[in-house]
Protein backbone atom coordinates (compact mmCIF):
# COMPACT_ATOMS: atom_id res chain seq x y z
CA UNK A 1 0.00 0.00 0.00
CA UNK A 2 2.98 2.52 0.69
CA UNK A 3 4.36 1.62 -2.51
CA UNK A 4 0.87 3.05 -4.48
CA UNK A 5 1.01 5.96 -2.58
CA UNK A 6 4.96 6.91 -3.42
CA UNK A 7 3.89 6.24 -6.71
CA UNK A 8 0.89 8.51 -6.55
CA UNK A 9 2.94 11.00 -5.38
CA UNK A 10 6.21 10.69 -7.34
CA UNK A 11 3.90 10.91 -10.77
CA UNK A 12 1.89 13.98 -9.22
CA UNK A 13 4.89 16.10 -8.83
CA UNK A 14 6.22 14.73 -12.31
CA UNK A 15 3.10 16.25 -13.66
CA UNK A 16 3.42 19.83 -11.87
CA UNK A 17 6.98 20.04 -12.56
CA UNK A 18 6.35 19.06 -16.24
CA UNK A 19 3.15 21.95 -16.36
CA UNK A 20 5.40 24.19 -14.53
CA UNK A 21 7.55 24.11 -17.68
CA UNK A 22 5.68 25.56 -20.07
CA UNK A 23 4.93 28.49 -18.14
CA UNK A 24 6.29 32.18 -19.13
CA UNK A 25 9.33 33.87 -17.56
CA UNK A 26 8.73 36.33 -14.58
CA UNK A 27 8.09 39.46 -16.17
CA UNK A 28 8.35 38.09 -19.47
CA UNK A 29 6.32 40.99 -21.50
CA UNK A 30 5.11 39.43 -24.10
CA UNK A 31 3.62 36.78 -22.74
CA UNK A 32 -0.04 36.77 -22.70
CA UNK A 33 -0.82 37.35 -19.19
CA UNK A 34 1.50 40.56 -19.40
CA UNK A 35 0.29 42.06 -22.52
CA UNK A 36 -1.89 44.92 -22.28
CA UNK A 37 -4.51 43.37 -24.48
CA UNK A 38 -5.67 39.89 -24.24
CA UNK A 39 -6.42 37.33 -26.96
CA UNK A 40 -9.64 38.51 -27.64
CA UNK A 41 -8.72 42.01 -27.72
CA UNK A 42 -9.92 42.97 -24.57
CA UNK A 43 -8.14 45.07 -21.49
CA UNK A 44 -6.45 42.53 -19.27
CA UNK A 45 -6.72 42.76 -15.65
CA UNK A 46 -3.52 43.83 -14.62
CA UNK A 47 -3.28 46.64 -17.51
CA UNK A 48 -6.42 47.75 -16.29
CA UNK A 49 -4.99 48.28 -12.67
CA UNK A 50 -1.90 50.04 -13.45
CA UNK A 51 -3.82 52.34 -15.55
CA UNK A 52 -6.37 53.45 -12.51
CA UNK A 53 -5.18 52.46 -9.55
CA UNK A 54 -3.94 56.05 -8.38
CA UNK A 55 -7.23 57.62 -10.61
CA UNK A 56 -10.14 55.70 -9.26
CA UNK A 57 -8.89 55.31 -5.06
CA UNK A 58 -6.48 58.35 -4.90
CA UNK A 59 -3.97 56.01 -3.23
CA UNK A 60 -0.27 55.73 -3.98
CA UNK A 61 -0.21 51.77 -3.45
CA UNK A 62 -1.21 49.82 -5.90
CA UNK A 63 -1.37 46.92 -3.92
CA UNK A 64 -3.31 48.61 -1.37
CA UNK A 65 -6.32 49.36 -4.08
CA UNK A 66 -6.32 45.71 -5.60
CA UNK A 67 -6.19 43.95 -1.61
CA UNK A 68 -8.89 45.93 -0.59
CA UNK A 69 -10.84 47.52 -3.17
CA UNK A 70 -11.29 45.86 -6.72
CA UNK A 71 -10.71 42.32 -4.47
CA UNK A 72 -12.79 43.67 -1.66
CA UNK A 73 -14.60 40.34 -1.06
CA UNK A 74 -11.51 37.76 -0.98
CA UNK A 75 -10.01 39.88 1.73
CA UNK A 76 -13.50 39.48 3.16
CA UNK A 77 -13.09 36.04 3.15
CA UNK A 78 -9.35 36.07 3.64
CA UNK A 79 -10.73 38.07 7.48
CA UNK A 80 -12.88 35.36 7.88
CA UNK A 81 -10.87 32.67 7.79
CA UNK A 82 -8.18 34.39 9.99
CA UNK A 83 -11.28 34.45 12.88
CA UNK A 84 -12.66 31.37 12.19
CA UNK A 85 -9.29 29.72 12.64
CA UNK A 86 -8.89 31.56 16.08
CA UNK A 87 -12.46 30.45 17.33
CA UNK A 88 -11.28 26.79 16.39
CA UNK A 89 -8.61 27.17 18.46
CA UNK A 90 -10.62 28.91 21.32
CA UNK A 91 -12.99 26.02 21.24
CA UNK A 92 -10.44 22.91 21.11
CA UNK A 93 -7.79 24.31 23.88
CA UNK A 94 -9.10 26.49 26.05
CA UNK A 95 -9.51 23.85 29.08
CA UNK A 96 -10.45 25.84 32.36
CA UNK A 97 -10.35 24.06 35.32
CA UNK A 98 -12.52 23.64 38.37
CA UNK A 99 -11.89 24.68 42.07
CA UNK A 100 -11.46 20.86 42.74
CA UNK A 101 -8.21 20.97 39.93
CA UNK A 102 -10.56 18.85 37.77
CA UNK A 103 -10.30 19.77 34.07
CA UNK A 104 -13.73 21.10 32.73
CA UNK A 105 -14.35 22.29 28.63
CA UNK B 1 9.33 22.87 34.91
CA UNK B 2 9.98 25.15 38.08
CA UNK B 3 9.30 28.85 37.19
CA UNK B 4 12.40 30.96 37.47
CA UNK B 5 12.27 34.69 38.87
CA UNK B 6 11.67 37.26 36.93
CA UNK B 7 14.84 38.75 35.05
CA UNK B 8 14.73 42.94 35.93
CA UNK B 9 16.58 43.01 32.49
CA UNK B 10 14.00 40.71 30.57
CA UNK B 11 11.38 42.78 31.57
CA UNK B 12 13.03 46.35 31.80
CA UNK B 13 13.83 45.76 27.91
CA UNK B 14 10.75 43.85 27.01
CA UNK B 15 8.59 47.08 28.80
CA UNK B 16 11.04 49.66 26.67
CA UNK B 17 10.44 47.91 22.95
CA UNK B 18 7.06 47.11 23.16
CA UNK B 19 5.54 50.81 22.84
CA UNK B 20 7.74 51.13 19.96
CA UNK B 21 6.84 48.24 18.02
CA UNK B 22 3.09 48.98 18.86
CA UNK B 23 4.08 52.40 17.36
CA UNK B 24 5.87 51.37 14.52
CA UNK B 25 2.77 48.83 13.85
CA UNK B 26 0.67 51.74 13.86
CA UNK B 27 3.15 53.29 10.86
CA UNK B 28 2.41 50.42 9.02
CA UNK B 29 -1.46 50.02 9.12
CA UNK B 30 -1.91 53.84 8.28
CA UNK B 31 1.05 54.11 5.98
CA UNK B 32 -0.60 51.01 3.63
CA UNK B 33 -1.59 53.74 1.36
CA UNK B 34 1.77 55.38 0.25
CA UNK B 35 4.16 52.33 1.23
CA UNK B 36 4.43 48.21 1.48
CA UNK B 37 2.15 47.28 4.49
CA UNK B 38 -1.61 47.41 5.62
CA UNK B 39 -4.02 45.75 8.08
CA UNK B 40 -2.16 42.01 8.12
CA UNK B 41 0.97 42.76 8.53
CA UNK B 42 0.33 45.82 11.51
CA UNK B 43 -2.32 43.98 12.93
CA UNK B 44 0.36 41.41 13.32
CA UNK B 45 3.14 43.52 14.46
CA UNK B 46 0.26 45.01 17.11
CA UNK B 47 -0.16 41.40 18.27
CA UNK B 48 3.54 40.89 18.64
CA UNK B 49 4.14 43.71 20.86
CA UNK B 50 1.44 42.26 23.15
CA UNK B 51 2.73 38.71 23.46
CA UNK B 52 6.33 39.98 23.78
CA UNK B 53 4.51 41.87 27.21
CA UNK B 54 2.92 38.69 28.20
CA UNK B 55 6.30 36.35 27.36
CA UNK B 56 8.11 38.57 29.67
CA UNK B 57 5.98 39.65 32.72
CA UNK B 58 3.73 36.58 33.10
CA UNK B 59 0.13 36.11 32.51
CA UNK B 60 -1.47 37.81 35.50
CA UNK B 61 0.44 41.28 35.00
CA UNK B 62 -0.45 41.32 31.37
CA UNK B 63 -3.96 40.75 31.87
CA UNK B 64 -4.09 45.01 33.07
CA UNK B 65 -2.88 45.51 29.59
CA UNK B 66 -4.71 43.43 27.55
CA UNK B 67 -7.25 41.14 29.14
CA UNK B 68 -8.15 37.10 27.64
CA UNK B 69 -11.58 37.63 27.63
CA UNK B 70 -11.14 41.05 25.03
CA UNK B 71 -9.80 38.72 22.00
CA UNK B 72 -12.76 36.95 21.01
CA UNK B 73 -14.88 40.12 21.46
CA UNK B 74 -12.55 42.58 19.40
CA UNK B 75 -12.04 39.92 16.77
CA UNK B 76 -15.38 39.90 15.77
CA UNK B 77 -15.88 43.35 15.88
CA UNK B 78 -12.87 43.57 13.59
CA UNK B 79 -14.88 41.74 10.79
CA UNK B 80 -18.00 43.46 12.02
CA UNK B 81 -15.92 46.88 11.19
CA UNK B 82 -14.86 45.25 7.67
CA UNK B 83 -18.47 43.85 6.88
CA UNK B 84 -20.22 47.60 7.90
CA UNK B 85 -18.13 49.32 5.50
CA UNK B 86 -19.66 47.25 2.86
CA UNK B 87 -22.73 47.76 4.67
CA UNK B 88 -23.00 51.77 4.99
CA UNK B 89 -21.99 51.33 0.81
CA UNK B 90 -25.23 49.10 0.39
CA UNK B 91 -27.23 51.48 2.29
CA UNK B 92 -26.14 54.66 0.05
CA UNK B 93 -27.08 53.07 -2.68
CA UNK B 94 -23.41 51.33 -4.13
CA UNK B 95 -22.88 47.49 -4.57
CA UNK B 96 -21.69 45.92 -1.53
CA UNK B 97 -18.35 46.88 -0.37
CA UNK B 98 -18.48 49.79 -3.11
CA UNK B 99 -16.78 52.60 -0.56
CA UNK B 100 -17.24 55.22 -3.46
CA UNK B 101 -21.16 55.66 -2.32
CA UNK B 102 -20.24 56.28 1.15
CA UNK B 103 -20.15 60.24 1.78
CA UNK B 104 -16.77 60.53 3.97
CA UNK B 105 -15.83 63.68 1.61
CA UNK B 106 -16.71 65.57 -1.80
CA UNK B 107 -14.95 63.30 -4.86
CA UNK B 108 -15.24 59.70 -4.81
CA UNK B 109 -11.58 58.72 -5.52
CA UNK B 110 -11.08 60.59 -1.82
CA UNK B 111 -14.39 58.50 -0.60
CA UNK B 112 -12.50 55.63 -1.83
CA UNK B 113 -9.43 56.45 -0.15
CA UNK B 114 -10.96 56.67 3.11
CA UNK B 115 -13.16 53.33 2.66
CA UNK B 116 -10.10 51.03 2.17
CA UNK B 117 -8.08 53.01 5.41
CA UNK B 118 -11.79 51.58 7.29
CA UNK B 119 -11.60 48.40 6.41
CA UNK B 120 -7.17 48.33 6.89
CA UNK B 121 -8.31 49.34 10.43
CA UNK B 122 -10.74 46.22 10.51
CA UNK B 123 -8.60 43.85 9.25
CA UNK B 124 -5.46 44.99 11.77
CA UNK B 125 -7.82 44.40 15.31
CA UNK B 126 -9.21 41.26 13.52
CA UNK B 127 -5.75 39.96 13.25
CA UNK B 128 -4.12 41.56 16.67
CA UNK B 129 -7.33 40.07 18.28
CA UNK B 130 -7.14 36.96 16.72
CA UNK B 131 -2.96 36.28 17.56
CA UNK B 132 -3.32 37.21 21.09
CA UNK B 133 -6.39 34.93 21.85
CA UNK B 134 -4.40 31.82 19.73
CA UNK B 135 -1.40 32.41 22.25
CA UNK B 136 -3.74 33.05 25.02
CA UNK B 137 -5.29 29.71 24.79
CA UNK B 138 -2.29 27.72 23.92
CA UNK B 139 -0.80 28.96 27.35
CA UNK B 140 -4.29 28.42 28.73
CA UNK B 141 -3.60 24.42 29.23
CA UNK B 142 0.13 24.48 30.65
CA UNK B 143 0.51 23.79 34.69
CA UNK B 144 2.46 27.12 34.94
CA UNK B 145 -0.76 29.54 34.29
Amino acid sequence: MKIVNYLIMIIFSALMIYASLSLPDRGDAYAVLNKEKSLAQTQNAASYYIHNAKKDAETENMVTVILADYRGYDTLGEETVILTAGLICFLLLRIEKNKNGKKKR
Amino acid sequence: MERKKDNPIVSLVSRTVSPFIMLFALYVIFHGHYSPGGGFQGGTMLAAAFILIRLSLGMETSQLQFKSSWATPLGSAGVLIYFGTGLVALLFGGNFLDYGFIPFTGTVAENRSIGILCIEIGVAIAVMAIMVSIYDDLLKGSPDD
